[in-house]
């Protein structure tokens, strides 16, 4: 590691791709999985999770002392679930076609471990300037790897990225990469990828 | 590396010095190796290659058949397999892996389960599938779970599923062939399935019938097929079985309720013969063991005509043989023979 594990910076950063939640740390994998069939649905799926996560790690932080070690879990829970139907009202009132699109997805988020693993691993255990920074790093890492891995599935299922039609008329769409399948093969790649360079970096 | 040294052997020469017994023995190098002690002039390229001919018959019937577009077909599948190879074989920085022809062979089976309406860029990108995914992400030759060229044709399937069930029908009418570039046509099973028609035996025999390029003459494969049987590149259990299987289980469901196809025409429609000769005989994704052996065909035939039969697609041998695949490992290590003294379980 070239920056020190500790620094304010790296609490940032590690979000990125050192510890990123979805290439390394393979955390919520399932809207991962789920609704990265364009590269909208990637964006706003990201962006509301890195809110959710933002504002649950800023509250859990604060009142990280006074929440007994036996009911944390369900305090979470509480807490998360709040920002999710925040997130929720706020796309159904705002973008009803986003929030068509993702469906089930949005209210899942309460359950996307991603958010629950950082409060239990994170925001439990340090201050409220480091859980920020660590909820925007993370939220970020999640962001750009489901907004990639839409735009890679949209573009050869379909031919376009972010609904802008791109490839030539000629192009025969790739039935697969919008269903499910493509998405465990587009990840895999892409996790084979990392680790790959990863290994290559070290060496 | 043991071949190398075994080589040497042959090739060292005592000086000759018949009064010292001795020396003649000293001059034997001495060569401590583990097992195999038994070496067989059988080597990779070789039993590649001889697939590869084994595959000709099939080939040139179909180019008979269905004219030149199954030439560019073949030759595309065949080029880029080798390219994505090449490239494969770069990026892992290893030895390139084009001679010892299981590249040529991926392309060329790739190639003979395509449609000849199939169009090229489409095919390549089944190949470079098939190569990088189904056989270089593995760790290469020997270490793949799935058969790459049917992993190759299964991504095809899921991405073009309109376009891999378009067939045409073979340019052997002369008047026909003047007038259109190609006839769609359905495949005996599609049309028995959605249809109820059934296809002339005879036909379906020597090729003259919808379907894909390498797979419509039962006649070349079945030739091909017992040339690499007689040479014992192919373990004859797993033809046998499954296509044993698939007759019996086949003969079963006609005489409970003959509505179903009858058997003879369960074994020469579809690809059948293609993959139960030159798919699921693969040496790597098979099993080992003889008792493996009987138990991935007869599993293989039975999932083959329960997805026929009860299926939603008319054709199931390319998912029968995935399947198979899959449990492999599983078959292998439930069949291993046991050591000698080793108590039962």
């Amino acid at each position: 590691m070239a920056k020190k594990s500790n620094s304010l910076t790296y609490e940032v950063v590690k979000g990125l791709w050192n510890e990123n939640p979805v290439l390394i740390q393979l955390l919520g994998l399932c809207p991962t999985l789920a609704v990265t069939n364009s590269a909208v649905n990637g964006v706003a799926m990201g962006l509301a999770t890195t809110f959710v996560l933002l504002c649950s790690s800023i509250l859990i932080s604060v009142i990280r002392k006074i929440i007994p070690a036996q009911v944390r879990i369900a305090s979470y829970i509480v807490v998360i679930a709040t920002f999710v139907t925040v997130v929720d009202k706020f796309l159904a009132a705002y973008t009803p076609d986003i929030s068509k699109a993702l469906g089930a997805f949005i209210p899942l988020i309460v359950v996307n471990c991603l958010i629950l693993g950082r409060q239990e691993a994170f925001a439990s255990k340090n201050n409220v300037g480091r859980s920020i920074l660590d909820g925007i790093g993370m939220g970020i890492g999640f962001t750009w790897v489901l907004t990639l891995l839409g735009m890679i599935r949209e573009l050869l299922g379909e031919g376009s990225i972010f609904a802008i039609s791109i490839m030539p008329e000629s192009f025969n769409t790739w039935l697969v990469m919008i269903l499910p399948p493509g998405a465990f093969l587009t990840l895999g790649i892409f996790i084979g990828l990392s680790n790959w360079i990863n290994e290559r970096r070290v060496n | 590396m043991e071949e190398k040294v075994i080589k040497n052997d042959v090739k060292v020469k005592p000086k000759k010095n018949p009064k010292d017994k001795l020396f003649k023995l000293d001059r034997q190098p001495l060569i401590i190796s583990s097992s195999p002690h038994l070496n067989t002039t059988d080597s990779v390229p070789k039993i590649m290659w001889t697939v590869i001919i084994a595959l000709l018959p099939a080939v040139v019937l179909s180019i008979y058949y269905f004219g030149l577009p199954a030439l560019w077909m073949m030759s595309t599948c065949v080029i880029s397999a080798g390219l994505a190879e090449c490239l494969m074989n770069k990026l892992k920085g290893e030895e390139f892996t084009i001679p010892d022809g299981s590249a040529v062979i991926t392309g060329l089976l790739l190639a003979m389960t395509l449609p000849p309406s199939f169009t090229l860029t489409s095919a390549i990108i089944g190949t470079v599938f098939a190569i990088v995914i189904g056989k270089h992400i593995f760790g290469g030759l020997g270490f793949n779970i799935f058969n790459p060229a049917l992993l190759g044709r299964a991504f095809l399937q899921a991405c073009f599923p309109v376009a891999i069930t378009t067939w045409t029908f073979p340019k052997t009418d002369v008047y026909l062939s003047k007038i259109v570039d190609g006839v769609t046509a359905a495949t005996p099973l599609g049309l028995f399935k959605f249809e109820g028609e059934t296809s002339d035996l005879f036909n379906m025999f020597w090729g003259n019938i919808g379907g894909s390029l390498g797979e419509t003459s039962a006649i070349s494969i079945i030739i091909g097929g017992g040339f690499l049987l007689i040479k014992k590149y192919a373990d004859w259990r797993i033809p046998v079985s499954y296509l044993g299987t698939v007759f019996l289980f086949g003969a079963i469901m006609w005489w409970i309720n003959p509505k179903y196809p009858d058997p003879t025409f369960h074994l020469l429609s579809g690809g059948l013969m293609l993959g139960a000769f030159f798919m699921a005989t693969d040496m790597v994704t098979s099993p080992i063991t003889p008792k493996g052996a009987w138990i991935f065909g007869i599993g293989a035939g039975i999932l083959l005509v329960v997805i026929r039969l009860f299926g939603g697609l008319p054709e199931g041998v390319m998912y029968s043989i995935l399947l198979m695949n899959a449990v492999t490992p599983l078959i292998n290590r439930y069949t291993r023979p046991k050591f000698f003294g080793e108590g039962s379980k």
